[in-house]
């Protein structure tokens, strides 16, 4: 009896959880539709969001595409097929690793620093503060980093696709002496609109995600700095798992007909 | 006029105000009292609306509290609550950044540093550059800046030394009189009991142990205010570990 009130608890919790998270989220959509709008908030966004994030996703994606290419020609010589290489680097890339890898990057850097900062000011009543002020939290804090979020990360996936097939090719050229105008050629033959499409969609759907997430937690924070270490882990983990999960479910929207 | 009547709130299943009657008058200097702990910041939040009351009424001129209440009210938080993100003036001027434009909004701002002894060298300053006291002062500019009909003040000399206590004390008895305001104060400090008080309410156990003027608190006989104004151990206020 026990354990079943206890998994019953749990279920509830739950629930409660995801009802919390749906009304932040339909809280958040009605204020980005309503004036007023804080633009200077914005465009620090989209800088922290978008410019800041471009060393850390070129990084990653080029590392990856490189190993990718390794791992692809390795492979590929068993059956005859080294030749693939290109085609399946880009379509790795541009359908599945690029948007999931700076996706998970913008998790880590963008989210966590979200939930941090808001965590922080809720501890130390800045967000009563704003109330006082006669300024809604959700418009100042949490519109200006979801929208910059959503708009910038297609650009970021954008630029991550791009390296990590750049990665991809500075490898198989360099290393497995495939011929570098061929190479070229046979990526952009091989990439359909759809995958790209699929690539940009999934950005702007992982940056919604990672930057409400963030939000989400921090404004949800405990007192003290417990609550604030409590917040940014909790909003990776959640922003990571929903990243996956959202991916998986794109993925079976774009490609599995 | 602000009306407060039969308030109570519990927070994380504990009862902390349970009945609170208060009413402070247009115009009127009320400092409440009480141990830390006692429930005093909870009792401002609820009466902001920061907080959701679990009963009781909250009226304003008689009608209840709307979302409009809170362009009439300036606020000290405890910790100052100032956006470190953003330059001193822009803490100060927040409120005028969206009607008037950026450099009316400035010169408020430094007008109203200057009204709490700060001069324009600080306006381009963070707020992490400063000290415990500054921060109280720029807390202080920012409550009085858009012009408020009501000013509420959480705290306002806690961990201050006494002479840094006793300026702000000053600058708020200065303010709250040159600008004609009602000041709900929360403090456990003496000082600015008779500094700033017209009126004095204690709270103990969730309810207004004793309210009257700030003259009568010498010869009231209630034991309660008399062990809390002496800071005595020898009474009926227990300390809690
Ligand atoms: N957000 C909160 N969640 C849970 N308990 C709280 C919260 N805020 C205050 N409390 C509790 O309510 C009581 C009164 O707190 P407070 O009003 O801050 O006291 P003080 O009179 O010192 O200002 C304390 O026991 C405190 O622990
Ligand atoms: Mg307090």
């Amino acid at each position: 009896m026990t354990l079943l009130a206890a998994i019953g608890a749990a279920v509830l919790a739950w629930i409660a959880a995801l009802g919390r998270f749906t009304i932040f989220v339909a809280d958040t959509l009605s204020h980005i539709i309503r004036p007023p709008f804080y633009g200077a908030a914005f465009g620090r966004s989209l800088i922290q969001i978008g410019y800041f994030s471009l060393p850390v996703v070129g990084l990653t994606a080029l590392f990856t595409g490189g190993a990718l290419a390794l791992q692809i020609y390795a492979g590929g010589t068993r059956f005859s097929a080294e030749a693939v290489v290109p085609q399946i680097v880009a379509i790795g890339m541009v359908r599945e690793l690029g948007p999931v890898l700076v996706g998970l990057m913008i998790a880590a850097r963008v989210t966590s620093s979200i939930a941090a900062e808001i965590a922080t000011m809720k501890v130390t009543e800045q967000i009563d503060a704003l109330l006082t002020l006669s300024t809604h939290p959700m418009k100042y804090l949490t519109v200006p980093r979801v929208l910059a979020a959503t708009l910038v990360m297609p650009i970021l996936v954008a630029v991550g696709d791009t390296i990590g097939i750049l990665g991809g090719y500075i490898v198989s050229t360099q290393r497995l002496g495939f011929n570098a105008a061929s190479y070229i050629q046979n990526t952009v033959d091989f990439l359909e609109v759809k995958d790209i499409i699929s690539s940009l969609v999934k950005g702007a759907v992982f940056g919604f995600i990672a930057a409400l997430v963030g939000c989400y937690y921090g404004m949800g924070a405990d007192r003290g700095a417990i609550g604030v270490g409590r917040a940014t882990k909790g909003a990776v983990v959640a922003a990571s798992v929903l990243i996956l999960a959202a991916n998986f479910f794109l993925t079976e929207a774009f490609f599995n007909t | 006029m602000i009306k407060i009547a039969g308030l109570h709130k519990a927070l994380g299943g504990k009862p902390v105000l349970q009945g609170v009657d208060l009413q402070i008058g247009k115009g009127e200097s009320c400092v409440i009292i009480g141990g830390s702990g006692a429930g005093k910041s909870v009792l401002i939040k609820c009466i902001l609306g920061l907080m959701t009351p679990d009963g009781g009424t909250i009226t304003i001129n008689d009608a209840p509290r709307t979302r409009d209440f809170m362009d009439d009210i300036g606020m000290l938080f405890q910790g100052g609550a100032l956006f470190d993100s953003l330059p001193v003036w822009q803490n100060v001027g927040f409120k005028l950044l969206r009607g008037a434009d950026k450099a009316q909004a400035r010169d408020i701002a430094i007008t109203k540093l200057a009204q709490v002894g700060l001069t324009p060298d600080i306006a381009d300053r963070y707020p992490s550059e400063l000290s415990g006291g500054m921060l109280k002062r720029v807390g202080l500019a920012r409550a009085i800046a858009a012009d408020p009909k009501v000013i509420f003040f959480d705290e306002p000399t806690t961990g201050l030394d006494p002479i840094m206590a006793g300026v702000i004390n000053d600058l708020i008895r200065q303010v709250v009189a040159d600008l004609g305001v009602t000041a709900v104060t929360i403090t456990h400090d003496i000082s600015s009991v008779h500094a700033i008080a017209d009126k004095v309410a204690m709270l103990h156990d969730g309810v207004i142990r004793w309210i009257g003027p700030k003259a009568e608190i010498a010869t009231a006989t209630d034991p309660y205010l008399k062990q809390f104004i002496l800071g005595s151990s020898d009474g009926p206020i227990r300390s809690r570990w």
